[in-house]
Formats: structure tokens, sequence, C-alpha cells
């Protein structure tokens, strides 16, 4: 089905979800930590915006309460348990820079491709206008996990962690319309606890290493190495 | 195709592509005024442009002796490579001959031209300044110049044509359309067209006797007529890219067909989107500072991420699989 | 003419080039021979290439003919066709544009330690061994015409082997030939075991199943690529090619790199003649990393021939991009789009003859007049020597992909077959295809850079040493060589829907159809596909180009300065914002310009560069480039090679005895196998 054949809040879904897309890749490569929070919270404004639109044109009701709990947790809650982690942390001025940026961008445009590759045939299947987006939340959930690995800082880890919730989220309510409402509490209400849980981790590790570079803590592995920088 | 090519056609065309060199010193002066407001001057009046253009023409030219022919041939090189790939873009009305002399990647390959040209010029004498102008440039347009054509690449999947008008056409035949490909490609462009027209942040056109010049560094040893040709090359481009953003991601007022009533309409509706998107650039000029020079390179990385999005957009969500 | 009177031209050329070799033997006694005789009739023998090239290309089909010569049960077959005509038309372009330029070239060497009869043979060899080649109709011959042509091009780039790094250079170009030419072989073995013999004729009957075939497939792909250069196997290329003499430079980077594409084409296009997308995607994915590391190898570059060299790989990279999204279209059954994206690449492996050998021949004028190979000791060569610098200048703007030149309408064919892509039903290859000409983008960009810097730095500024100052025009004969090559970067480029008619034979025949659509709107308009999707009018573009900057000219410096109060040009010192008087050190160096473009893609060299303040208060600056794929793919196998030497060397114990012993165990262990 081609795009000039879908209603207008259809190819509204499409836009939002495509700027989903973009905002995982400005998470990637966004130096400045704060900046990247910010990020985020668009990002889970838009999923929030996707749901509703979604609900409107698809009349499903029970998305738009999905809409509103993504909108308060992803874009308003857990940013701001982010910003004021980062405040008690004197992170503020914080900025990293990953080595390469150039490629890890390119790895992601590869990760892109890859998950459109990965659901074509199941895109043939299916006939639905959302189908398409499920491409786009697969490629937002491993670009997640691409910033995790990439990412030396704990919070900028958190924040790939979140978006990949984020993709899973777009995945489900674009491919079957949202989860049932229990598995959705469910999910929010985890969500919730780990960044509580990973906010005292925070303090914690500050606490005893005295920084917040993941990389520190190759020094807890068993076999001692001769540098801090090889993983095990 | 032969359609277009008729002598009304042709007639047009010529008289669209003098509205083009005719126009851009009026585009400059606007943006400068605006500026000027936005800071609390008052700003020189929106026509100075056509008067320093003016003064520099009628000033004698001053060549150093280092210089080669080349130096005294580049600026008529560039003005009009310049205004050949402007005179491709359609103004007013679609459907013009030129349009099909050359399509968007000629456009960019004109305008590829006329930068070497600048470039060398700039290190025609051999000064230090024009080295480093002329590296910096071609660096710029090195990165920027796949992300234009990547964007404009996005444009032309959707209408299967690289010929400006055809795309034009197909976009209003089609009607309002949400295309996410369309927003990333527009985004690109638009950083794109802020590098190559030396803007701020990439480069500040009010600079002059900086280390961090990169337009003015190759200009620094022409004067009269010379320099004359050289700053109103870099006016036309201006114009060319508000156009092209303008008549190609919102093409509704163009005029199609020759009637006067079309050429009017087209007219007054160019005009107000260029007026809005120059006080968008005075607007964006006055909030942002100059980058680093090290960091163009992230914002031109910006602008490719951008337009590569846009294909990759284009290909997963707007095609049927 | 018929066919018949084609390939005896073709017959001529070969038989000129074999004569300008026997003729260079006189060449010890009377070194003027060699001059005056046997470069001419290299130039006759490209003459006679070329006309038999468009005669083959205008009248279309093919002759065949069984020589007298070769094995008993195999003797050797030759064959014209268009594919052959059009490779024998750009071997000849460029030989007689060496003709003209070798002699007045070749008087420097007159005087010089090396053998003037090894240089004029081993060149009529050369020329003999590529346009046999591109002739033959057999396995056998094309193996034998190859070995010859990778070896007198061995003993060219040996030439001046005073100098340890090109005895170095020449080494590991013949390894590679070598180990390249070995593939190929194997590639042919492999068609051959399918089909009844080693004619073409009989290998293109072969039924291969698949897995075979892309076996012969990768392997020609390997012995093909290693010759024309393709990353990774690119190595021997930036070191041999610039220590041969200038015209042989010209020969090997325009010319011997496009008999590797021929060969490409012969085998995997017409002998193979079937293929799944994979090997498309392949192609287009070795082509894109050639391109751009080419490119950008080639703006690290100080070296002036050393930088044409890597811009070779570039360019073989832009040809296999074209192949290779003709691979792609034709194999998912779009045979137009395949030969549209088929001949952009034939039209670039025309260009690139063109301008690289033009570049060539300007480096070597240079060379000539000022014994300067390093573009940081150049400058200011534009009012020394004018016409080398304006067409060299031209040289430039072809290869930088500008138009109205050639370089640019082959790039602009090879977008618009990336841009049909949107017709190919696989949803990833819809999305692969873009970036690759994201790639194709990036690099014309980078080489619009890379030759600013070699103009920018070499003609243009100020004489950097005092050779370079006192650098006069060079003979007329080594101008006119390269005036020719000039005047035809403008032609190709302005009228490119009569080349590509022309060019329409060789798909036609190769792949059973060509671009109908291209000249339909006459010779003024160019449209590849139709109309509607895209047009490029070249006579008008240059007419326009000329036609506004002359008036412009004219209208500015007579009539509008007719009233003008003051002089109307006044030469004076440059005024770099009133600082002191600029010296020719205070000028930008070809190190300096590359320095954003190596920051930015610094990643993919390896950069030692160091300042050291010296005693005396100066400071001294170290840069070294190095290649990563040395460190990648070369020494490990260098080393791996080595110690297995070391394995080997123990069977040397220096006693005769112990010999004999390894000689009988190795008899009796054959003689108990074939049993």
């Amino acid at each position: 089905m081609s795009l000039t054949l879908l209603p207008l809040l259809q190819q509204l879904v499409l836009v939002l979800a495509a700027i989903v897309l973009f905002l995982s890749f400005v998470l990637l490569a966004q130096t400045r930590l704060i900046s990247a929070i910010h990020a985020f919270a668009w990002q889970g404004g838009l999923v929030a915006a996707v749901t509703l639109v979604v609900a409107a044109a698809g009349q499903m009701p029970h998305l738009y309460f999905s809409a509103a709990l993504t909108l308060a947790l992803k874009a308003l809650l857990i940013p701001w348990m982010l910003h004021r982690l980062t405040r008690r942390l004197k992170l503020e001025r914080h900025t990293e820079s990953l080595q390469s940026p150039t490629l890890v961008t390119m790895a992601a445009v590869a990760l892109v491709i890859f998950s459109y590759w990965l659901v074509l045939p199941m895109i043939q299947a299916e006939l639905t206008f959302t189908r398409n987006i499920v491409a786009v939340s697969l490629a937002v959930v491993l670009i997640g996990l691409l910033m995790m690995v990439f990412r030396t800082q704990a919070v900028a880890q958190v924040l790939g962690f979140m978006s990949m919730e984020n993709g899973l989220f777009l995945a489900a309510v674009s491919a079957t319309g949202g989860m049932p409402l229990v598995v959705e509490l469910g999910v929010a209400f985890d969500v919730l606890v780990a960044m509580v849980l990973f906010g005292v981790f925070f303090l914690q590790i500050r606490e005893s290493i005295d920084s917040l570079d993941v990389d520190r803590l190759n020094r807890l592995r068993e076999t001692p190495g001769e540098t801090g920088a090889e993983g095990q | 195709m032969d359609h277009y090519l008729t002598l009304p056609g042709w007639g047009l065309a010529v008289f669209q592509s003098l509205l083009y060199i005719a126009l851009a010193p009026l585009l400059v002066g606007w943006v400068r005024k605006v500026k000027a407001r936005l800071q609390n001057r008052h700003g020189a009046p929106v026509l100075q442009a056509y008067r320093d253009l003016y003064k520099l023409l009628a000033k004698e030219a001053r060549v150093a002796h280092t210089a080669s022919p080349l130096f005294r041939a580049a600026p008529y090189i560039v003005f009009t490579a310049t205004w050949m790939a402007a005179a491709t873009v359609p103004l007013l009305v679609v459907d013009l001959p030129t349009a099909a002399i050359a399509d968007i990647i000629v456009l960019v390959g004109l305008l590829a031209l006329a930068r070497v040209f600048l470039a060398l010029a700039g290190m025609d004498v051999g000064t230090a300044f024009g080295g480093m102008g002329a590296s910096r440039e071609m660096m710029i347009g090195a990165l920027a110049e796949p992300a234009m054509l990547m964007a404009v690449f996005t444009l032309t999947m959707t209408a299967h044509s690289t010929n400006l008008s055809s795309v034009i056409d197909h976009h209003l035949a089609e009607g309002f359309i949400l295309r996410p490909s369309y927003l990333f490609a527009l985004g690109g462009m638009v950083l794109v067209a802020i590098a190559e027209t030396g803007r701020i942040p990439v480069d500040n056109p009010t600079t002059h006797l900086e280390l961090t010049m990169i337009h003015e560094a190759m200009l620094l040893e022409y004067s009269g007529r010379h320099l004359a040709l050289m700053e109103w090359a870099a006016q036309v481009k201006l114009l060319l890219y508000g156009t092209l953003i303008a008549n190609v991601f919102l093409p509704w007022g163009i005029g199609r067909g020759m009637s006067a009533a079309a050429l009017g309409v087209g007219l007054a509706v160019v005009l107000a989107k260029l007026a809005a998107l120059g006080a968008g650039l005075a607007v964006g000029e006055t909030v942002l500072a100059k980058m680093r020079l090290f960091r163009a390179p992230a914002f031109l990385n910006l602008a490719l991420l951008l337009s590569l999005l846009g294909l990759l957009s284009h290909v997963i969500l707007e095609v049927g699989a | 003419m018929t066919m018949q009177t084609a390939l005896a031209l073709a017959g001529l050329a070969v038989a000129l080039a074999l004569t300008s070799a026997v003729v260079s033997l006189l060449a010890k006694r009377v070194p003027a021979t060699l001059r005056l005789v046997a470069t001419p009739l290299l130039g006759l023998a490209g003459l006679a290439a070329l006309a038999a090239g468009l005669a083959a290309l205008l009248l279309g089909g093919s002759i065949q003919a069984t020589l007298p010569l070769g094995l008993p049960w195999l003797p050797w077959h030759v064959r014209l066709d268009a594919l052959a005509g059009f490779f024998l038309l750009l071997i000849g372009v460029v030989t007689c544009a060496v003709g003209l330029y070798g002699p007045a070239y070749i008087r420097s060497f007159e005087h010089g330690p090396d053998s003037l009869t090894a240089l004029g043979g081993f060149s009529g060899l050369f020329v003999t061994g590529m346009l046999m080649v591109v002739l033959a109709d057999d396995a056998f011959l094309f193996m034998v015409a190859w070995e010859l042509m990778s070896l007198s091009s061995y003993f060219l780039v040996a030439y001046h082997h005073e100098h340890g790094a090109n005895r170095r250079a020449a080494f590991l170009y013949l390894l590679m030939a070598h180990v390249g030419g070995l593939m190929i072989l194997l590639g042919y073995g492999v068609l051959a075991a399918f089909g009844t013999g080693f004619s073409f004729t009989e290998l293109r009957a072969a039924q291969l199943p698949p897995v075979w075939a892309g076996v012969a497939f990768t392997l020609a792909f390997i012995g093909f690529g290693m010759k024309a250069g393709l990353v990774p196997l690119h190595a021997w290329l930036p070191a041999a090619h610039p220590v041969a003499p200038s015209h042989i430079s010209a020969l090997m980077s325009g010319v011997m790199l496009k008999v590797a594409v021929y060969g490409f084409i012969r085998v995997v296009f017409d002998l193979i003649g079937e293929f799944p997308w994979q090997w498309g995607v392949a192609v287009l994915t070795i082509g894109s990393v050639s391109a751009l590391y080419g490119v950008l190898a080639a703006m690290m570059q100080s070296d002036l021939k050393r930088l044409l060299a890597y811009s070779s790989v570039e360019n073989l990279g832009i040809i296999f991009i074209g192949l290779g999204l003709s691979l792609l279209f034709l194999s998912t059954g779009f045979r137009a789009l395949g030969a549209l994206a088929f001949v952009a690449a034939l039209y670039h492996c025309l260009n690139h003859a063109v301008f690289k050998g033009l570049l060539f021949l300007g480096a070597g004028a240079i060379l000539h007049s000022t014994h300067e190979h390093d573009l940081d000791q150049m400058g200011g060569l534009l009012r020394r020597m004018p016409w080398t610098g304006f067409f060299f200048l031209v040289g430039v703007l072809a290869i930088s992909a500008l138009p109205p030149f050639n370089g640019f309408v082959s790039e602009w064919l090879t977008f618009q077959a990336a841009l049909q892509s949107w017709q190919l039903e696989s949803g990833v290859l819809r999305s692969l295809v873009p970036i690759v000409s994201a790639v194709l983008a990036l690099t014309g960009a980078l080489v619009a850079a890379t030759f600013v810097k070699v103009y920018g730095i070499a003609f243009l500024g100020q004489a950097r040493s005092r050779h370079v100052r006192r650098a006069r025009p060079g003979p007329w004969g080594m101008q006119a060589g390269q005036g020719w090559l000039a005047l035809l970067c403008l032609l190709l480029g302005a009228f490119p829907t009569w080349v590509i008619e022309l060019i329409d034979a060789v798909p036609r025949e190769v792949l059973g159809g060509g671009l109908p659509q291209a000249g339909v709107h006459g010779w003024l308009w160019l449209t590849p596909v139709s109309a509607q999707t895209a047009s490029y009018s070249g006579p008008l573009v240059v007419l326009m180009l000329a036609g506004i900057g002359l008036t412009a000219f004219w209208g500015l410096n007579h009539l509008w300065a007719r009233g003008a109060p003051v002089r109307w040009v006044r030469r004076g010192d440059a005024w770099d914002c009133g600082f002191a008087p600029p010296s020719q050190r205070m000028q930008y160096t070809a190190t300096s310009f590359a320095q954003p473009i190596r920051r930015v893609f610094g990643l993919l060299f390896t950069i030692d560069e160091s300042v050291t303040q010296q005693e005396d208060g100066t400071a001294r600056h170290r840069l070294k480039i190095g290649d990563r794929f040395w460190g990648w793919l070369y020494l490990p196998i260098a080393d791996a090679v080595e110690s297995a030497a070391k394995r080997v060397v123990r069977l040397q114990s220096g006693s005769v005895r112990v010999y004999l012993g390894w000689t009988l165990a190795t008899l009796v262990g054959l003689l108990w196998i074939i049993t």
C-alpha cells in the first residue's frame, strides 16, 4: 500500500515514527548529557503522540490511556528523575564524545537497513498501515543497544536502555494496536522501578569508585589484567 | 519534452534568469535589514546591496603582480556557472526549457564548478589567507555536496525524475501528503544551504580579517568589478538555495502555464516565501554563534544523516512492499 | 568498409606495435631511432587501433579468424566484435597521444644511464600485449597476451632501476600481477571444465552449476580486480605506476587498468552470462570502497604521480560501481537499466583513459621541465608553462566531474542508473543502492578537493623552489599530445549523445539490448531513461557557459569601461590584509591544504605526525601517512609466507645425498599414487 493512498492521520503516524527514529540517532551522537536527556524526553513524547494518533485513527479507545501513561512516564517523570539525578551527581555540564561518531552513526544506519530486512517478510504478510513502523521500532531498539555498547557513561547507558523500551512500545502499538492493559501497566511499573534502582545504584557506584564511567567497573573482574580498558 | 521547448518558453526562461540576478541583491539586503532590526540597529536600506554592486562595478580593479590569467577569468566563470545553475530552478513557473537542459545533478555540478574556480582563484596569488580559505571551502564543499545530493535524491526517488520541473509537477499533482522523507530532506537541505552559502554558524558573511573566515578569505585579493561579480554570484547562490527550498518543498503557488495571471501569482507567492525564509535566516543568524571550524564536519554529518534518513524512510515507510 | 577491413586494421595495429619493439633494438647503436622511428610507429599503431575500434563499433557484428600460431591442437583465435572494438578505440586514443608526446619526452633519456632499447622494446611489447588481450578469442591466447602485457610493463616499471624503491615497487607489481594471472587462469580452468574447449565460443556454451559459476566469478573478480587495482588489492598500483616513465604511466593508468575491466566484462558478462544478484552487491561494495578509499588516499599524497595513481584506484572504483549496478539490474530482470549502468561504466572507462592519460602526460611535462615530482616544491607553473597549465586544467575539471567536461557525463549516467533503483523488488537492495550513490557523491566532491589542491599548489601561487622558478614550456610534441586528449575531454563531454550511440553497440551485443531512449530527442538532448525522467544537453550547456561568460567579459571590459574615469586594471603587490608582501614560503602547501580532510578522515590511515623543537629554535614538522591495508592484509600474508619458508628451509642441509634422498622419496611417492 503506497503512502499516497493513506488518510492524513495515518501519514502523520509515519512522520512521527520517523522522527522517533531520528531522535534515536540524536541520542546516540549527542555529547551533552543534559541535551541527551531532553532528546529522550522528546522521544517519549513522540511515542505518546504516535499512540494517540493510532488511537484516533483506528478507534482503539484503550490506547488513549496508554498514550497518557507514556506521556506521563517517558516524557515527564523519568526525564525529570534523570535531571534530578544528574544534578545530584553534579553532571550537568558533563560531555562525552564518542570515539568515532561517524562510524557509530554508519553502524546505526546499517542497523536500520538490517531491521528493515528482518521485518520484510512480515510486512509482505500483513497489510495494515502501521506495518512499516515495525522496522522503525526494531531499529530504535537496536540503536538503543548500540548506544549502551558505545557509551561509557552510566546515565547515558540508562538512556539507551530506556529508548530500547520506547522502541518496544512503538512496535507493540503499531503492530498489534497496543498490549493488553495489564501488561502495559506492569511494564510501566517495571520501568519506573528500574529507574529508581538505577538512581540508587549510581549514587552507590559514585561513592565507591568515584566515577560513573562504566569502563572503570572492569576492575571488578576476577582475573587481573594489565590495563583497565580490557573488558572480559 | 517537446511541449515546453517553445519560443515563449525560451523567452520566459530568459526573463526568469534575468529575474534571478535582479532579485539576488534584494534578498541579501532584506536579510541584512531584518538582522539589523533584530539586533536593535537601524541597518542599511534594503537596496544597499545594489548600490554596493554598482560602486564596485565602477571602480578600477587591482590585480596582484603574482596573479595568473586564471585570477582574472575566475570571476566570470564563477558568476556564469552560478547563474546557469540558478536558471535551472523554476522561480515563477514550471516547465521551462532551462529545466530540460540541466537537471538537478547538473545544478549541483555547476555549483561545484563555481566552487572549484573560487578556490583556485583564492590560491592563485599565493597568499596564506587564500590557501586557507580554499582548503576550508573544499572541505566543507566535500561534505556538503553528498548531503545535498542525498536530499535531492529523496525528492527525485519520489517523483521518479531528476528534472526539477517534473519533481514540482509531481508534487502539485499529488496534493498535500505528509512525507517523513520530505521532512528529513528539508532539514538536510536547510543545513546544506547554510553551509554552502557561508552563513552562521558555519561561516560569517560579515567577517573580514579574521582567522576564521572561509568565503571572505578567498576573495581578499579581489577588487572592483571582479569583486562585484564574485559577490553577486554569492548573492545569486543564496537566492538559488532559497528558491530551491521554497519551490521544491512547498511548491504551492508556482505558476503552471504561461498566462500573465500565473506569472503574477507566481511572482507574488515566491517573493512572500523568500521573504519568510530570509527572515528565518536572519533570526537564526541572530540567535546562533559561529562554530569552530572543526565543528563544521559534525554539522554537515548531521545534514548527511538527515538526508540519508530521508532516503531510508522513503524506502521503508513510503513505498509499498 | 567491412569488418574484414576493421580486423585487418587491428592486425596492422599489432604489427606496427611489434615493429616498434623490433626497431628499438637499433636504439643501442643509434639513440635517435627510438625518438624518430619507434615511438612514432607506436603512435601509428594507436591510430590504426583507433580506426579499427571505430569501424567495429559503427559496423556492428563480429568477425573471427584463426591464426596459424599456437599449439598444434589449439590454434590461436582472434575475434573483433563491438566490445573488443570499444577497448581497441580506448587503447588507440591514448597510444596516439603517447606517440605524439613520447619523442620529445624520450629525448631527455638519451643521455641517461638507462637502456633505450629496453624502453622502446618493452613499450612496443606492452602495447602489443594489450591489443592482443582485447583481440583474443580463446583462453590460451588471452593468457599469453595477458602475461606479455604484465611482464613488459614490469620491465617498464623497473626502468629506473637504480633506485631501490623502484625495484621494490616493480617486484611487488610482478608478484601481484602473477597471483592475479594465476587466478584468471584458474577461472578459465573452471569454465573450461564444464565446456568442450578453450575457445571463447566453447566457454560461452558451457553450462555451469551455480556453485561453480560462483567460483569462476570469484576467481575472475580477484584476478582482474588485482590488475584493476581495486581495494584491498591495490597496494602495487600507487607504488608501480608513478615510477615508470611518464608516458608509460599514462598508458598503464589510462589503458592497462581498462584492459583488466575488459577482461572482467568479457568473462562475467559475456562468457558466464548469467548471474545472481549477490554478485552485483559484491562488485558494488568493492567498487564503493575502492572509490572512497582511493580518493582519500590520493588527497593525502604530496607526490604528484603517486596522487594520480591513487586517483586511478578511485576511478576504477567508479567503473566497478557502474558494473555492479549493471549486474544487479540484469540479475533482477531489468535489461534496459542494466544496459544504462553498463554504458555508464564503459563511458567512464573511456573518460578515465582520456583524462588520466592527459594528467599523467602533464605530470610528465612538469617532470621533464623541472625534475620535480613533489607538489610541495612546485608553484606558479601556469605562468611558466601556459599550455601545459591550460590542458592540465581541462584534465582537472574533467576528472572532478564538472560540467561540461566528460567526467561529468559518465558520473551523471551512473547516478541516473542508481536512481532507478526504486524499480527493484527487494527492499534491501532499494535502500542499499542509494547509499552507494551517497558514496559516489562524496567521492566526486573529494576528487574536486583533491584536484583543486593539485592545481592550486602546482600551477598557481608562486614557485616554491629554484628548479620550478626556471621551468620552461616543453617542446610542441609534448603539448600536442596533451592538447589532443584535452580536446577529447571537451568533445566527449559536449556531445554525449553521439558517444552513447557509438558505445551502444557494445550492450546491444553483450547484453542483447542497448539504450534506445538515449538519443530519441535528437543529438542535442541526452535522455537515458525518458525525457520525463532526466535530460541533459551538453552542447547547450557549453554554449551557454561560453556565451554568458564571454558576454559578461566583453560587456564589463569594453562597453561598461568606456566611461570609466580611472585606469581599468592596475597591477600591484598582493594585499593579503596589509601584512608584509607574501613570500613563497608563506603559501599553503599540499600538506597543509589536505590537513582539514586529513583530520576528518584520519581514522582510515595510519598517520604519524609530530612537531619537534630544534635546538636553534626552529620547529620541524614530520608527517608520515601509511596505508592501513598493509597492516590488515599484506603484512600478515608476508609474515605467513616467511614463516612457512623458514620451516621449508630445514630441508636445505647442504648434503647432495640428502637431496637425492628427497628426490627418491618423491619419485616413489608419485609412482605409488598413480598406480
